[in-house]
């Protein structure tokens, strides 16, 4: 008993990397955003628990099948050779899988709880790993638009969800990940573009420039900021809330502009960051509301 | 430069964290210029721990930090007068706006001697009356014995804005590494002493 603990917990050890515990742990945190925004009468710690393990089921059932096919890529790239799958920890074939079990387990478990949050969930696996990252990713800089809309798909299915239907909040909570999602991985794209044009994956700085991609960043995060505002009113926070909500917008925007009129490596850098902070704040803000 | 420690983090998180709960639950009940002027000031306190957080320490090399150090004096000051010094409303706020920009300009277009004096002035009125205010009024039994913490966040933040200022000005009162070691947890001692008086206001 105490060696197959021991050779479960050395397995799972040796899978860890492959689930991307923050970005899915963000991604999940949005869905119970979404869901507990929605004030559902029938909310409950058991749906709450079953929201959160269904969408972490599926996100990193999604995020290994993509590491399993960006496997040549990532051998490529020097901030990615280490993952498990390009280092040989794990193969591709127990990568795929594994991807394939934990992703049809979380759709699984999230059609049976409802059927269009089930369906939500998979358009969110099926967007990233098949849009972005099998179809687009190595064809065009623009893919990025597809990984967005995959991003925003956990808080969409939580809200629908709650509310029983795809509404107007759903849809702004999910454009705010949306226009969150590009901060991030043009980000990285700048702050690692040798290694993306070693792997010979198109990005928006190989092909428009950095200060292009500096102006996108900061309109993608200005307009996040716009669709979290658009979502908080429709979610109705109370006046307390709004003004914390006012303090973050403003400090997104006062980055955004900066980097704008003072282009550095360090201020997008900084923006991302806080702009990521400002995704977890307000979510972890839209969840405290319904207390 | 000094490297961001863990703790350095962790105060500073605190202090944004209890900044924030200040701006959500702490302010209600005042009059509205008071509100948004309390708002301005801990959402200053609050963007700053984060962006220090971000940045690290570096990012008080940027000019307009003498800038932003004296807004949270003056903001937060001008809501206590706003709301417990009916008086001299009109005359603090007229004082508010001409010392900002009188900080503002001087920092960018006259720094040296003019920028000092601008800055002293500013400062110590403001942090003075954050001091004194309280005080006055919880002896004069016009609020509580509680409301002394405000005070004596004033005279921290008194302490830290001056600091941080002259130090901008390239005419430090102590040395900057000492500064840096001990600003986080001046910010948390003042953000709590400012919640925990209001609170008892």
């Amino acid at each position: 008993m105490t060696q197959l603990f021991t050779a479960l917990s050395r397995r799972f050890r040796r899978y860890l990397p492959l689930f991307k515990s923050l970005q899915t742990g963000l991604l999940v945190l949005t869905g119970l955003a979404g869901f507990m925004s929605t004030r559902c009468p029938f909310m409950n710690w058991q749906t709450t628990l079953a929201v959160a393990g269904s969408l972490t089921l599926a996100v990193i059932g999604s995020t290994i099948l993509n590491m399993w096919y960006d496997r040549d890529i990532d051998a490529k790239m020097g901030r990615t050779t280490a993952r498990p799958i390009p280092s040989g920890e794990v193969s591709p074939t127990e990568a795929l899988i594994l991807g394939l079990v934990i992703s049809a387990l979380g759709v699984a478990w999230a059609l049976s709880m409802d059927v269009l949050y089930g369906i939500v969930v998979f358009a969110g696996l099926f967007f990233d790993v098949v849009i972005y990252t099998i179809w687009l990713k190595r064809r065009t800089p623009w893919s990025i638009l597809w990984g967005g809309i995959a991003g925003g798909m956990p808080v969409l299915a939580g809200h629908a969800l709650g509310s029983g239907r795809i509404e107007w909040v759903g849809i702004v909570l999910a454009l705010a990940v949306v226009f969150w999602i590009p901060t991030h991985i043009m980000t990285f794209s700048m702050r690692y573009y040798d290694d993306y044009q070693s792997a010979g994956i198109p990005t928006f700085p190989s092909a428009y420039g950095f200060a292009k991609t500096r102006m996108v960043i900061a309109i993608s995060s200005i307009l996040a900021g716009a669709m979290m505002a658009l979502a908080a009113y429709g979610v109705g926070l109370t006046l307390g809330y709004w003004r914390l909500l006012i303090v973050l917008t403003g400090g997104l925007l006062l980055l955004a502009v900066s980097s704008l009129m003072r282009p550095s490596e360090r201020a997008n850098f900084g923006l991302f960051k806080y702009a990521s902070l400002y995704m977890l704040g307000i979510m972890l803000l839209l969840m405290l509301v319904v207390q | 430069m000094k490297k961001m420690s863990a703790i350095d983090r962790i105060l500073l998180l605190l202090a944004g964290l209890l900044a924030a709960y200040q701006i959500v639950f702490g302010i209600e009940g005042a009059p509205a210029l008071s509100i948004w002027a309390y708002t301005l000031a801990f959402g200053t306190l609050l963007l700053a721990g984060l962006l220090l957080i971000i940045f690290g320490f570096e990012i008080l090399d940027n000019p307009l930090v003498t800038v932003v150090s004296t807004m949270l004096p003056l903001s937060l000051s001008l809501g206590l007068v706003w709301e417990h010094w009916p008086a001299w409303r009109n005359a603090y706020l007229v004082f508010v706006v001409v010392g900002f920009i009188a900080v503002a300009f001087t920092r960018f277009y006259r720094p040296g001697k003019a920028a000092v004096i601008t800055l002293a002035v500013v400062h110590s009125v403001a942090g003075l009356l954050i001091f004194l205010l309280p005080i006055y009024m919880s002896l004069r039994g016009l609020a509580p014995a509680g409301f002394v913490f405000v005070g004596i966040g004033g005279a921290l933040i008194g302490v830290g804005g001056l600091l941080l200022s002259f130090l901008k000005m390239g005419k430090p009162v102590i040395s900057r590494q000492m500064i840096l070691t001990i600003l986080p947890l001046l910010l948390l001692l003042m953000t709590a002493a400012y919640v925990v008086g209001f609170y008892l206001d």
